[in-house]
Order: C-alpha cells, then structure tokens, then sequence
C-alpha cells in the first residue's frame, strides 16, 4: 500500500487544489484590508491603515458594531441556559414526546432561512417588534438554540446519570445535584455550544436584513447594503476583524471539547 | 422534564412554527380563501423559470460540491491522524466564517478589476477582463465554495466507519486498488454521499446572499422571489405561497432521504 500509484498522486493534487479553493477567499481579504489602494493591484501598493481608521471613526459603523455586540451576548445570556436545559431534559427523559420535541428544537437548521426571515418579519410586524433591539436578539436566541442542544447533547452522552442518582441518594436535590454534578461534567460542552451560539448570532445576515431598522442595524446588514451598492475596502477590514473573532472563538470552543473528550 | 423544555420549545413555537404558519395562512387567505397566489406561481413565466432555474443551480453545485468534496474526504480519512486532522480544520475554519464576508471574498477575487483578473492579465494570459461574477458562475463558484464543508463533513464522518479491514481483506484476494474501492469502499461510503448530497441541495434551495450580491441581478433564484416580493412589491400573498412551495421541496425531500438514512445523520450528528 505504500507505492506510490498515479491515483494517490493525483488524489493529492486533486484534494490540495480543493483545500486552497476553501482557504483561499478567508485569507484574501486581510490583504485587501491592509492595502492603500481602493482596488487590489498587482504588484501591491503600500501597506496602509486606512480603511480600518475609515471604520473606526465612523459613527454609523461603531453603532452597528455595539449592536452587534450587544445582540451576540445576549444571545448566549438567554441560548445558554435554555438550550442547556432543553437537552437535559431531553437526554435523560423517556417520554415519547422528547424524540418530537427534539427535532423541533432542530428546526431552526432545516426550515431555509428566507422563509423563517419572512415569517418573522410579518409576525413582528403585528406585535411592533420590527426595528426593535428585544426582537432582534429573540430571532437570534431561536437561531442559536440548534447549536446549544447538539453540543450539550454530545457531552451528556459520556456523562453517566447513576452519578448523579448517587448524589440524590445522598440528600441533594435534583437542581443541586445538576449544578454540582453534572454541569462540572459538561460544562465544556456547554461552553463550546454557547461560543456557537455568538458566532450564529455575530454572522447573522438574513433575519437582520427583514426585522432590523433604525439605529438597531446589525454590522451584517449595513455591510449587506454596502456591498449592493459598491465594493468599499472598508469591509474588507470589517471582515478581517470579523473572521479573526470568529477563528479565535471557534479554537476556544474546539480547545474547550478537546478537554471534554 | 417537560418544564424544562419548555422556555426553549417555546421560543421555537414563537419564532419559527408561528411564522411559517402565519405565511401559509397568508398564502392561502386575503380577504376570503383564495389559490390566486398558487396559480400565479404554476402559471406566470418569471416564478416558473425562477424555481426552475433554483433547481437546477442546487443540482450543479452538489454535483460540484460531491465530485471536490470526496477525494478530500477519502484523503483526509486516509491519512495519519495529525493530516487528516489539518485537512478537517482547513474544511471547517470557512464554514465558521461569516456567509456575508466569504461573499465579500468572492466579490474581490472575482470582479472586474478583482484578483483573478489582475492576475491574468498581469501574466498576460488575457487581454480584456473575463466576466467572473455578476452571472450564474460567480453565483455557482461561492455557493459551492459555501457549502462544500456540508460535504466533506458526512463523508469523511461515514469513511471513518468503514474497517480497513475490509480493503486488505479485498487486496488479499487478488482486487487491484480501484477495483476494491469500486466494489467495497464506495458503496459503503453511499450513506455518507446521500446525507451531503442532501444537506448540500437542499440548504442551496434557500440560498440567498450569494445570488443576491454575486448573480448580478440576472440569477433570480426562488430567495430572492420572496424578498423581492416584500421589499419591492409589497406582495406579500405571493412572497407566501412562493415560501410554501419552496419549503414543501425541502421538506418532501427530507422524508425522501429519512426512509434511507437518520435525519441526525443528515443534520450531521452522526
């Protein structure tokens, strides 16, 4: 198996291409980010900051930035727990209903999210919570929940119940027991689904598009509407910003059920 | 138990089963019950030509995604542990990317006066710009590149299940390579090709933020109908029933696969 046939080699050849078309538009936009030039030339002019001091010191662009923000936490605040538990219960109840209940916690992944931004942006329409900063962080609590339940799934699967059956035995009641039994166990799990939770909610573009307005604009969608009209370098630089967030979190999360598992 | 589920499953009830069925009842009520919205969409070229031209850009991208997708998931499952390892960061790290900023990366690549193009001319291999993006292959180039992690992740999920045994066991009697991964590996790996297959087509379906900022106007897939329908026309009757369809396909097509394999499985939980 060790020969080197010309199918392994261009297995290799095949797969390596693939990997720089996946990698290739992430690591693009640093560049474009740091150059002077308002489009991308060859060979690259100066290296410069402009378009990062163009974002940080324009006042529309730092209140989407705190809304953004302030969503994502949120977001994670009221995620967290709900979804913690919603698996719990999930993971260590028999009833025949939970195999339903479970899926429709799912649904946020399944339903295309045009028609779940749609629908929300009519309901919200009837109930006054289009424009609105509690409307904005509700839609992404139900995008976010998905993300909290799988990952707190996957961790009770390796937690042994009779632990935590021994500690009731012992005079602890059930909500004791969970807080000084089972969530040490999980709480890694726990972690990394919350970490989900505040990319989901920091990437949300769609929902944000229908439901937000006013001074409640999420950076995502003011950057939706920048790029409709021109291509301004200084998303690159939000972008750069952005994707380092995201890769920082996503390491803390894998770092996190590394330690889980 | 049941209260314990119940702030999250309310949250679900509130936020996604109550819109999606307030869009049905839209579509189907205004002023008395009506298949007006319906009609329309069987019968009026532009949302005709829109579905069929959604259908047949999911098709082409997991056609894409399952032929660049495999041989990184057979690589990465062939590999030792610390390759395969970098392989599987290098499919997952885009997947945590923002949508918006990988289409963003598109533009720039793409355009006009983008990467590609500098680059092409600057090795004099072209003369005038080529039309990278604005257009159906600028749409197709990000979509895929969005969705092939939906891909690769399955695959490699349902390869890794597979005991090498049974290839050395395939080796050992006499089989060449190919022969033993035509008749062994791949048919075993045909789990995995449908969840991603799946997952892939269906989450192309509802695609909206690269058609929309890469397809250049031309490229109207089924998302757009719906948005354009609210934001421009104020049709919402229409914008309904264009969502019902789209999620009755999507939904159709999840019962199709769930008779072959788990749902969790699509939904990558293995």
């Amino acid at each position: 198996m060790t020969r080197v046939s010309p199918a392994r080699i261009a297995l290799h050849v095949i797969s390596t291409l693939v990997l720089i078309y996946l990698i290739l538009p992430v690591l693009i936009i640093a560049p474009i980010s740091f150059s002077s030039a308002r489009f991308l030339t060859f060979p690259p002019p100066s290296f410069s900051l402009r378009w990062y001091q163009q974002y940080f010191s324009n006042p529309a662009w730092m209140q989407a930035t705190r809304v953004t923000l302030t969503v994502a936490f949120l977001t994670v605040v009221i995620a967290t727990p709900l979804g913690v538990a919603a698996a719990y219960a999930i993971s260590q109840s028999k009833l025949r209903i939970m195999r339903v209940i479970h899926m429709a916690l799912l649904l946020p992944l399944v339903v295309p999210i045009i028609i779940t931004a749609v629908g929300i942006f009519f309901v919200y329409a009837k109930v006054g919570l289009v424009a609105t900063l509690p409307g904005l962080v509700l839609a992404n609590v139900m995008l976010g929940l998905p993300y909290v339940v799988i990952s707190v799934l996957a961790g009770m699967q390796s937690f042994d119940p009779a632990q935590e059956m021994v500690a009731r035995s012992l005079g602890m009641n059930r909500l004791r027991s969970f807080f000084a039994v089972t969530l040490p166990q999980i709480k890694s799990s726990v972690v990394a689904g919350g970490i989900f939770a505040f990319i989901s909610a920091m990437d949300e573009t769609i929902v944000a598009l229908f439901i937000s307005g006013g001074q409640y604009q999420p950076l995502t969608k003011r950057m939706f509407t920048a790029l409709r009209d021109e291509i301004d370098p200084t998303i690159a630089a939000i972008s750069t910003l952005m994707t380092a967030a995201s890769f920082m979190l996503v390491l803390l999360a894998s770092a996190r059920q590394k330690k889980a598992g | 138990m049941l209260a314990l589920v119940s702030p999250a499953l309310l949250v679900i009830l509130a936020l996604i089963v109550l819109p999606v069925g307030w869009l049905a009842w839209q579509s189907i009520y205004h002023d008395g019950f009506t298949l007006e919205n319906y009609r329309r969409i069987f019968t009026e070229d532009i949302y005709w030509r829109s579905f069929a031209l959604t259908f047949e850009i999911s098709l082409a991208v997991t056609v894409i995604a399952l032929l660049l997708g495999y041989p990184v998931a057979y690589l990465a499952n062939s590999v030792p542990k610390g390759w395969s390892i970098l392989i599987l960061a290098l499919v997952v790290l885009p997947f945590w990317t923002s949508v918006l900023v990988r289409a963003y990366a598109w533009l720039a690549l793409l355009q006009r006066t983008g990467v590609i193009n500098q680059l092409l001319r600057y090795l004099d291999v072209i003369s005038e710009p080529l039309a990278l993006v604005h257009n159906t292959f600028g749409t197709v180039v990000a979509t895929v590149h969005i969705l092939l992690p939906f891909m690769v992740l399955p695959l490699y999920a349902t390869m890794q299940k597979i005991p090498g045994d049974l290839m050395q066991a395939g080796a050992s009697l006499g089989a060449s390579p190919s022969l033993t991964f035509m008749r062994v590996f791949l048919p075993l790996s045909l789990p995995g090709v449908l969840a991603g297959c799946t997952m892939v087509f269906v989450l192309c379906l509802g695609f909206y933020i690269t058609p929309e900022l890469l397809g250049g106007g031309r490229t109207v897939m089924v998302s757009m109908l719906v948005s354009r329908n609210v934001e421009l026309y104020n049709q919402f009757g229409a914008a309904s029933a264009v969502a019902v369809v789209l999620l009755l396909s999507v939904l159709l097509i999840f019962a199709a696969v769930s008779r072959f394999i788990s749902l969790d499985r699509i939904l990558g939980q293995k």
